[in-house]
């Protein structure tokens, strides 16, 4: 049972919700309140847009427990528009081959449940193929 | 004493209100209707009753897909989301028993903590009682915008009739003043009776239906009462609309009490959406509105009656105002989500449903 954490993360986990340093502009994820470009303090909340691309990928067949019922899955390392790179699960692939360089956008999804299905749902992040987005 | 109110009244708050964003979602996997006609009686399935029905992915339900929704809504209202005053979610498959789905969802889009949240439940029309609400809400002041969803994930017992149809999807509105609007709500009608054409007891994982009554003293008689009433109090008639959108538990039920009302196929056509994705309960007649409202023009008229089993119907009548235009490109639009799509067998169903049990 992890439910502090979970709680305590919620916000960055469903809206993709960082910092920005007030310095130097620099878009941070996760929040960590320091800058890693120039070192000051940085604790300005920042939402980001979600849209990014695919920047490596690997296919999970034996997943840790708690994900074992999604398996088989894909799990990006994502660039972020505004810089960060991060971590995430792609979702909404279909038939569609993932691809270095695909546009992908930022959806909250279920990700697994804490414990069994009498547990908590733990909610986040997740990166689906771009496609139609409005501008804007 | 009073006497009390027998004759039809229309709901209609202080304040004139309307839509100022709204929102679709359809997840991406399609089941047709023939492959579960295949599983269950050997593919002689004459007069399937829609084509294909919508299926959530693993990762999905009513949580994610109002997200989804709720955020498209908050595209095109291009508000803060601080400054709404509720996030409610009418639905008949929230994910918790005990735990709303609406604080969730009002967290993910930025809406908390000042705001109410609330889960409605009214089988398929919780998504329109929680909009009434929300005309009630901004219509006294007490809140300048609020947020009402109808989404759902429905199940059907494995080989039943509904299995063929129980869709997933819905939509979200943001109501607010009628000055701010791309749709003015002139009024809404309300005609509810304790009938017993459908329930689900607690703890039972897939509804009961009972036969005799889903059809006339349900569905029709409810729809047929509540869009005559509000016609009758606005003075109007079919004629007076550009489009309707019926609740659509199936392709011929929608058609017939159009047919009946006075409406034609082409006023209901682009809100007609079960052939494609199936009934989505709580969400048909409010992404009926979606679709609806991305192809309206100003001007338009439209007539919205929901269904809910128990039973009850709630009627819209809604005037498109000049800002259509300008937002409905603001997001992802009811046929970019339906056009998505990616066909599924019976087995990847089951898998994707839940439905096999692994202990
Ligand atoms: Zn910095």
């Amino acid at each position: 049972m992890e439910i502090p954490r979970h709680w305590r993360l919620k916000q960055q986990r469903y809206g993709l919700v960082g910092e920005v340093c007030p310095h130097c502009d620099a878009k941070i994820f996760p929040p960590r309140d320091v800058c890693p470009n120039c070192g000051d303090e940085a604790k300005t909340l920042y939402t980001f847009s979600g849209k990014g691309e695919v920047f490596s990928y690997t296919t999970i067949y034996e997943a840790p427990s708690g994900f074992d019922s999604n398996a088989p899955y894909t799990v990006a390392l994502v660039k972020l528009e505004e810089g960060p790179m991060i971590t995430a699960q792609l979702t909404d692939l279909g038939e569609q081959p993932v691809e270095i360089g695909m546009p992908v956008e930022m959806v909250t999804r279920k990700m697994r449940n804490d414990g069994d299905e009498r547990g908590l749902i733990v909610y986040g992040y997740k990166f689906r193929p771009a496609w139609n987005m409005p501008q804007g | 004493m009073t006497t009390p109110q027998t004759s039809p009244t229309l709901l209609k708050p202080a304040k004139p209100v309307g839509i100022v964003g709204y929102g679709a979602y359809v997840p991406r996997y399609r089941l047709p209707a023939k492959e579960v006609a295949r599983v269950w009686t050997g593919g002689k399935g004459a007069g399937l009753p829609i084509k294909e029905k919508a299926v959530p992915g693993l990762d999905e339900d009513v949580i994610t897909m109002s997200i989804e929704a709720a955020r498209n809504a908050m595209l095109r209202a291009q508000i803060d989301p601080h400054e709404l005053r509720a996030v409610w979610v009418g639905s008949e498959s929230h994910p918790y028993a005990v735990k709303p789905t609406s604080t969730l969802v009002a967290e993910a889009i930025g809406a908390v903590p000042n705001t109410q949240a609330a889960d409605w439940e009214f089988a398929c029309k919780a998504g329109t009682e929680a909009l009434v609400a929300a005309m009630g809400l901004v219509g006294s002041g007490m809140g300048h915008y609020a947020m009402a969803i109808g989404m759902d994930t429905a199940q059907g017992k494995p080989g039943d009739a509904l299995e063929y149809t129980a869709g997933a999807g819905g939509g979200a509105y943001i109501v607010g003043p009628a000055e701010e609007s791309l749709a003015v709500i002139n009024a809404s009608y309300s005609y509810v009776t304790d009938t017993p054409d459908f329930w689900r007891r607690e703890y039972q994982k897939y509804p009961e239906h009972g036969m005799r009554f889903t059809g006339e003293p349900a569905y029709f008689k409810h729809i047929t009462e509540a869009a005559t009433h509000m016609m009758e109090a606005m003075g109007t008639t079919a004629k007076d609309y550009k489009w309707a959108i019926f609740h659509q538990p199936n392709t011929k039920f929608p058609q017939r009490v159009a047919g009946q009302l006075g409406f034609t196929p082409e006023q209901i056509a682009p809100g007609l959406l079960v052939p494609v994705i199936g009934n989505t309960y709580a969400g048909a007649a409010i992404i009926g509105l979606t679709a609806t409202l991305d192809l309206a023009q100003p001007g338009d008229r439209i007539l919205m009656v929901s269904f809910g089993s128990g039973a009850g119907s709630d009627a819209f009548d809604i005037t498109v105002t000049d800002r259509i235009t300008e937002r409905q490109s603001l997001a992802t639009k009811t046929q970019e989500y339906i056009a998505r799509r990616t066909e599924i067998d019976y087995a990847t169903y089951v898998r994707y449903r839940g439905k096999l049990a692994m202990r």
